[in-house]
């Protein structure tokens, strides 16, 4: 029997051969893996197994997950999880989005989606309670993100009114979708959603793209999954909602009041490239957005109520018509003051930009203003951009994202990343990797989110990402090995919100699962088996890497060489990361996940763990 | 002493002679008129009663009121009540719109402004604690509404931090203005403020046009006028607002509904010039003004929770900007069935077209509708208007509005307004009268608001209505029996507060007397102090002059377009009862103590402390 | 008497879809959004629209059922549906000028918001997460109720130009 909180489907579509079988995972694996990113990593390893360091994460064999969890849409906050072997750190990461795709695919009677192979033109999977079909998509290839939402929407809710014309109104599918950025396979793309929604992290964009796949939809009718007691999960449903309720700050603002205050307060914000972390741009603050340009203060996705995003739309000027959210503080930064630009407008424009574009709202600008540092520094030249760009100009950064999208002149190269861009460019002009290496701010290929660790003022710190096996995902820190188990390892597998799981007691978010799944499922277990075993698997993945590049223990599990040069302004003036704590707090971490000095976890961990597939792979990295 | 609750001044202006000063008013006097409608009445027999036929009010022996009333600012839903000789009637209308330009006026320690003359260039107002002074608005003479208000705005308050720039931050000042159509006299043009409220009724926009006299412009930083009992005022201001909050659907909606409920519902909606009342043109219904025009769904006044007003925005194509409104009920209806418009997005455009021209919103749209009327009969043709003028067309609406408001072409006639059009336009045609008459819906010059009599559905509109009213086709204050009214919207209008702000008569009435200390009482009111004030308009419609003078009882009559049976909807073949009018005109005669042909008696008159008035009522006896 | 009516204000709504939640939980006993009688269409992301009965005071859907399988409640004036009787011929769905009422995914019965009886949880929601795209007023009939039962993607063209000006003319197609 299937256990509670899951459809107990997942489709297996063979893109190549044009394939759709449904699959089931026993039991064990499920309580053993949960969903999204735990369980995708177990699939990917059993898909692709020892031969995983030779695997081209953009080759047709490389599978893509698109997964839920036994949680999402019962808990509030419902997300998609996108998985697969990363383009950018050749390991795994749970990338996650809030959107309405996740609860139709689960009330059509599916948990998720495994794809392999390569269409051979461009195509879209619907997903209904009928079973799944490949479409074609090549009158959506090369769209904009809005466009493809617009004409999906449209086309997919016409389609099933033509099938079932009796029944009603149909509402509207839930979508999941790439842009052009995806489809022209820049490495660190996202997988977009409800037109500003990302799955960001991991480059799941561009392994779309080269599946030629456009998006993925669905609709279903049917409830959702049974749940082990549902009486006690109906109770806890409200006591989550009116904590979430009672989080006022958090509602009214969202993140949208950051873009000032983590610069201004924490000093921890990127600002041209994190050459600083401290402004204190008070045209740049929460209300300045919030007055002129949130059309819709109070937006959530299905089943939440902390409804932290708020539609922000330019009415007037030149960019009129442009829609994105608040921006949230991570765009807010990284199309923001990381591009020198401390005006709501344009900041709104390029994120919308970035949205449309496809590209990670994170990644995508980090690679953009590390350009446009080199430039500052005279490695590129104007010449290299077709212009000369500066700080602080919107048109620049229009500019390259847009090069970067369609692989433009440098943004060809930028559309590798900004690791992989390092290295190119280098080779370009001769100099040495290490001399591009010092401006670009990745940890194990991963750009890094807007969150410095120099003032020691934000949330992240020291082996935050250092240490962190989804690299420099700002969603997903490494604190100690014990506290982040229960955190986002969790929340990403079980698949639901960050944002509706701080602040709510883990004590009542553990009852919860347990509701739900029937599974012996506690905060303890996922501290020390659990939460270990799904961050084990992603750090062997990491290191068998491959097969552009493979990672050196220790010396790529640490920061970014910027995040190590002293703060050049502001109250922390002069504050840096601690190296030595650093080292010392990097050590305790692989200890406490059972992995040796070098973080390569040792053969009784894997075994404890339940990992012991692993041990023939992982042994040649000791 | 000063009555609790008045400033205790008024600011009296003559503008031939440029002089300014205060004046007061006895308290037997605010006692027995208290203020707005009643006072200004008052106000007016005082000045220029003694030869009221020969007054032109467009000349500059008529005087320009604008007045508060006692419980103004303090008494939910304050507002100003412009009076004067009206140049449509000739008698006085009592003609109130929600602004702050009110309470500013009266924290600036004035209760009202008496204007009198004519300034040499166009002129405006400020009143200040300081008092008032006249400043050039030269500047101003021809900007519409919308232009007027944010120059206007900006320049008083730069002008008082320049004058004392340590206070801090100044709030915005109240004002009053007229548009293109006040300024070139349109008779029946209004005052306006807040970009989209009117005082409509009476034309006191083109009193203020012939004036020269721009707007007015008020900013006070003292308190509200001390009351009698002010710990029982605070108590029941809460009471009031209660009451006024409790009433969701009104405030949910305002009238913004009625457009397409009136015509649908109750057959008494006017549909091209009052051709039909009924439509079930769903595309004109609330929510689509709501759900695509709505950007703010709570816009009230100053000390007001009723908030019956939201703010309408055409926000694309070709009247992209056009912000109004709802519109209310009565633009929805003039500015819109009236036209044989039913696009919400048309109306609105027509609605906030018309409030930038300074068009009364009621008056002169009955008027371009009866233009209309007369294209579509062949009595006015193409060449006469210089368009087109087929009913639902927009653009021509459009082009109307503003010749008449520029008194172009055809405008210059029409700008006269339904009433004296007609005549101007039989005149013109070689037509008798009656011709054109017959399709002017007016009555006593004043064009009757959008509730019509005949399906006698209508919640507002009945029999006699209209055709006893000394304020003519105002449906505001509509006549109901001699008694209901007079401490309805004779009240208020003296007392200068929002009818949209009644709350039970008990407790209104224990307002007043808590903020006056006099011995106030729905009684007294129905009674007294109304009678007194309707007695004193009605002599004011009988004298009339000098253009026009009413029969009596001939004129105390309904357009001759409401006894037209109704040619469609659930009430098709109803009309107004004409016996019945007759009949219950005399019980309103008699009831307020007038002769069978509503001339006051002398008893009346003595009883009302009116004898001032028995020289001239006599005469007309 | 005063009949029962949920006020909708659309801009205010979030999105959330716990009004599906909760009259699911209510009348199915679990979360069900398809089988919600409150429904929210989103035509494009933050264009969200409750469908849901408008109560017509001339009740086209229960004139137009062959079988006489709907009924307006005495009380609150909701249209209930005798889910015995009914054919799931669809005939309510297309009568309806909003085509609010669908056929339930289970087994083709009508399905319309009932008001709970006269406490809707839908409402109650609503409030609790101080949202008010859903009000509960107690008000005697009205005619203009009608003209709340319309497709919801006309409603989102409406609220996108509300929102986003010109640009919400080119969003919902």
């Amino acid at each position: 029997m299937t256990p509670g909180g899951y459809a107990g489907k997942w489709l297996d579509v063979d893109l190549s051969k044009d394939k759709i079988r449904e699959v089931e995972y026993g039991d064990k694996v499920l309580e053993q893996y949960l969903g999204g990113r735990g369980l995708a990593a177990k699939v990917l390893w059993d898909k692709v197994g020892d031969k995983y360091p030779e695997l081209d994460p953009l080759d047709p064999k490389s599978p893509l997950m698109v997964y839920t969890g036994p949680m999402t849409g019962i808990y509030p906050g419902s997300r998609i999880c996108v998985s697969g072997k990363s383009p950018v750190s050749m390991g795994t990461v749970g990338s996650t989005a809030a959107t309405e795709f996740a609860n139709e695919i689960k009330e059509a009677g599916y948990d998720g989606v495994t794809f392999t192979g390569k269409a051979d033109r461009p195509v879209y999977l619907l997903v209904t309670d009928d079973g799944a079909e490949l479409m074609d998509a090549g009158h959506l290839w090369g769209l904009d993100g809005e466009k493809t939402l617009i004409k999906l929407n449209k086309e997919v809710t016409a389609e099933l009114t033509k099938r079932k014309p009796n029944v009603g109104l149909w509402k509207d599918p839930g979508m999941v979708y790439i842009g052009p950025a995806g489809e022209n396979m820049v490495r660190n793309a996202a997988v977009m959603a409800k037109i500003c929604h990302a799955c960001g992290y991991g480059g799941y964009g561009a392994l779309m793209g080269s599946k030629n796949l456009k998006a993925v939809v669905a609709k279903g009718r049917g409830p959702l999954p049974k749940v082990d007691a549902p009486e006690a999960a109906k109770l806890l449903w409200r006591r989550t909602h009116q904590i979430l309720i009672g989080r006022t700050a958090m509602r009214r603002q969202g993140t949208g009041y950051a873009g000032y205050s983590v610069g201004a307060v924490t000093s921890s914000e990127p600002i041209r490239n994190w050459q600083e972390e401290w402004h204190d741009e008070k045209s740049y603050g929460g209300p300045m957005f919030e007055h002129r340009y949130w059309v819709k203060k109070k937006w959530a996705d299905f089943n939440c109520t902390t409804n932290c995003m708020k539609i922000s739309c330019i009415k007037t000027g030149k960019w009129k018509g442009d829609i994105t959210d608040m921006p949230d503080y991570e765009l807010q930064a990284y199309c923001g003051t990381n591009f020198g630009i401390y005006d709501p407008e344009a900041n709104i424009h390029l994120s919308a930009l970035a949205d449309q574009l496809g590209h990670s709202g994170i990644n995508g600008p980090n690679t953009a203003g590390f350009a446009v540092e080199l430039h500052q520094r005279d490695i590129l030249k104007d010449s290299d951009f077709g212009f000369k760009p500066k700080w602080g100009d919107p048109d620049t950064f229009d500019r390259i994202m847009r090069m970067m999208a369609n692989r433009e002149k440098i943004g060809d190269v930028l559309a590798e990343g900004t690791y992989r861009a390092a290295l190119k460019i280098a080779e370009m002009k001769g100099l040495k990797p290490d001399e591009l290496l010092k401006y670009a701010v990745h940890v194990k290929g991963i750009e890094i989110g807007a969150h410095g660790t120099r003032s020691d003022a934000d949330y992240t710190h020291d082996i935050s990402y250092a240490a962190n096996v989804q690299g420099g995902d700002h969603t997903s820190t490494s604190v100690d090995g014990y506290n982040d188990m229960s955190g986002a390892v969790f929340t990403d597998s079980a698949v639901f919100c960050n944002f509706t799981y701080y602040g709510v007691p883990q004590s009542l978010v553990f009852d919860f699962a347990k509701a739900i799944t029937g599974f012996d499922i506690n905060l303890h277990k996922w501290r020390s088996e659990t939460g270990p075993r799904i961050v084990t698997l992603q750090r062997a993945l990491l290191m068998l890497g491959g097969p552009d590049l493979k990672w050196t223990p220790v010396k790529d599990d640490d920061n970014p060489p910027r995040f190590y040069e002293p703060l050049p302004s502001g109250p922390y003036k002069g504050k840096t990361t601690d190296r030595k704590l650093v080292d010392e707090k990097l050590k305790a971490y692989n200890e406490t996940l059972g992995w040796d000095e070098r973080g390569i976890p040792t053969k009784e961990t894997l075994k404890k763990l339940d990992l012991g597939f692993l041990e023939k792979s992982v042994s040649k990295l000791r | 002493m000063t009555p609790r609750g008045y400033a205790g001044k008024y600011l009296n202006v003559d503008l031939t002679r440029e002089k300014i000063g205060d004046v007061t008013f006895p308290e037997e006097t605010l006692e027995q008129y208290f203020g707005g409608r009643g006072l200004g009445a008052k106000i007016l027999w005082d000045r220029i009663g003694g030869k009221w036929s020969e007054v032109d009010p467009l000349g500059p022996e008529n005087v320009f009121i604008a007045l508060t009333g006692p419980m103004t600012g303090i008494y939910p839903g304050g507002r100003i009540c412009c009076t004067g000789k009206s140049p449509v009637s000739n008698g006085t209308v009592g003609s109130t719109a929600s602004t702050e330009f009110a309470h500013e006026l009266r924290t600036a320690g004035y209760d009202g402004v008496i204007v009198s003359g004519r300034a040499d260039k166009p002129i405006y107002i400020l009143v200040t604690e300081e008092g008032g002074e006249i400043r050039d608005a030269s500047h101003l003479w021809g900007t519409m509404g919308e232009e007027t208000l944010k120059i206007l705005n900006k320049e008083v308050s730069d002008e008082l931090v320049s004058r004392d720039p340590d206070v801090g931050l100044m709030k915005e000042p109240g004002m009053i203005y007229v548009g293109p159509a006040g300024e070139n006299m349109v008779r029946n043009a209004c005052v306006m403020t807040k970009l989209c409220h009117a005082a409509g009724y009476g034309g006191y926009g083109s009193v203020m046009g012939s004036k020269n006299l721009k707007a007015i412009v008020a900013k006070g930083r003292g308190p509200l006028p001390e009351v009698y009992a002010p710990e029982a005022v605070k108590l029941l201001w809460k009471r009031a607002h209660e009451h006024l909050i409790s009433r969701d659907s009104f405030r949910r909606q305002g009238t913004g509904y009625g457009g397409w409920s009136t015509g649908n519902f109750y057959s008494s909606e006017p549909i091209r010039n009052w051709q039909e009342e009924w439509h079930d043109e769903r595309s004109f219904g609330g929510p689509m003004f709501e759900t695509r025009f709505w950007v703010k769904k709570q816009w009230s006044d100053f000390n007001c929770t009723t908030g019956c007003m939201k703010v309408s925005c055409v926000k694309t194509g070709p009247w992209k900007g056009a912000i109004t409104d709802n519109p209310d009920y009565e633009l929805q209806s003039y500015c819109g069935t009236n036209f044989g418009i039913y696009d919400p997005e048309a109306n609105i455009h027509l609605s906030a077209l018309i409030d930038n021209l300074g068009h009364s919103g009621i008056g002169g749209a009955n008027t371009m509708g009866y233009a209309a009327e007369l294209y579509q009969r062949g009595i006015l043709t193409e060449k006469d208007v210089g368009f087109k003028l087929e009913w639902g067309d927009t653009e021509a609406f459009d082009r109307l509005a503003r010749v008449i408001a520029y008194r172009e072409g055809v405008g210059d006639v029409l700008a006269e307004g339904t009433y004296r059009a007609a005549l101007k336009i039989a005149e013109m045609k070689g037509l008798k009268p009656e011709e054109l008459l017959r399709y002017a819906v007016h009555v006593k010059g004043i064009e009757v608001g959008a509730h019509g009599t005949r399906s006698d559905e209508d919640f507002l509109a009945h029999d006699i209505g209209y055709a006893v009213n000394v304020q003519g086709g105002d449906h505001t204050s509509v006549v109901r029996d001699g008694y209901h009214e007079l401490s309805g919207s004779v009240f208020t209008d003296s007392a200068v507060i929002c009818n949209f702000a009644r709350t039970p008569q008990e407790l209104m009435f224990d307002f007043a007397k808590a903020v006056t200390g006099y011995p106030i009482t729905v009684e007294s009111w129905r009674r007294l102090n109304g009678p007194r004030i309707v007695t004193l308009q009605k002599a004011f419609l009988l004298l009339g002059g000098p253009d026009v003078t009413w029969e009596p009882v001939r004129d105390d009559e309904n357009p001759p377009r409401f006894y037209e049976p109704l040619p469609s909807g659930p009430f098709k073949g109803r009309t107004t009862d004409r016996e019945l009018v007759r009949r219950r005109r005399l019980v309103y005669f008699e009831t307020l103590g007038w002769d069978e042909r509503g001339i006051p008696k002398k008893e009346t008159l003595e009883k009302l402390d009116l004898g001032f008035l028995e020289k001239s009522m006599f005469r007309l006896r | 008497m005063s009949s029962i009516w949920i006020v909708r204000d659309y801009e205010n709504c979030s999105g959330c879809r716990r009004c599906e939640l909760a009259c699911s939980m209510h009348h199915e006993g679990w979360m069900w959004p398809e089988a919600s009688r409150i429904r929210v269409f989103m035509p494009f992301p933050g264009v969200e629209v409750p469908h849901l009965c408008a109560q017509c005071d001339d009740y086209p859907c229960v004139e137009s059922c062959p079988v006489e399988a709907l009924s307006v409640d005495g009380g609150t004036t909701a249209v209930i549906v005798d889910e015995e009787t009914c054919i799931g011929c669809g005939a309510c769905a297309k009568a309806c000028p909003g085509t609010v009422p669908y056929l339930h995914p289970r087994d083709r019965k009508a399905t319309i918001c009932d008001l709970c009886g006269g406490d809707p949880e839908c409402v109650k929601v609503c409030r609790e997460a101080g949202y008010n795209a859903l009000r509960l007023v107690h008000e005697g009939m009205s005619g203009h109720r009608k003209l709340f039962a319309r497709n919801p993607v006309d409603v989102a063209k409406d609220l996108a130009v509300k929102f986003f000006g010109e640009k919400g003319e080119e969003l919902i197609v």
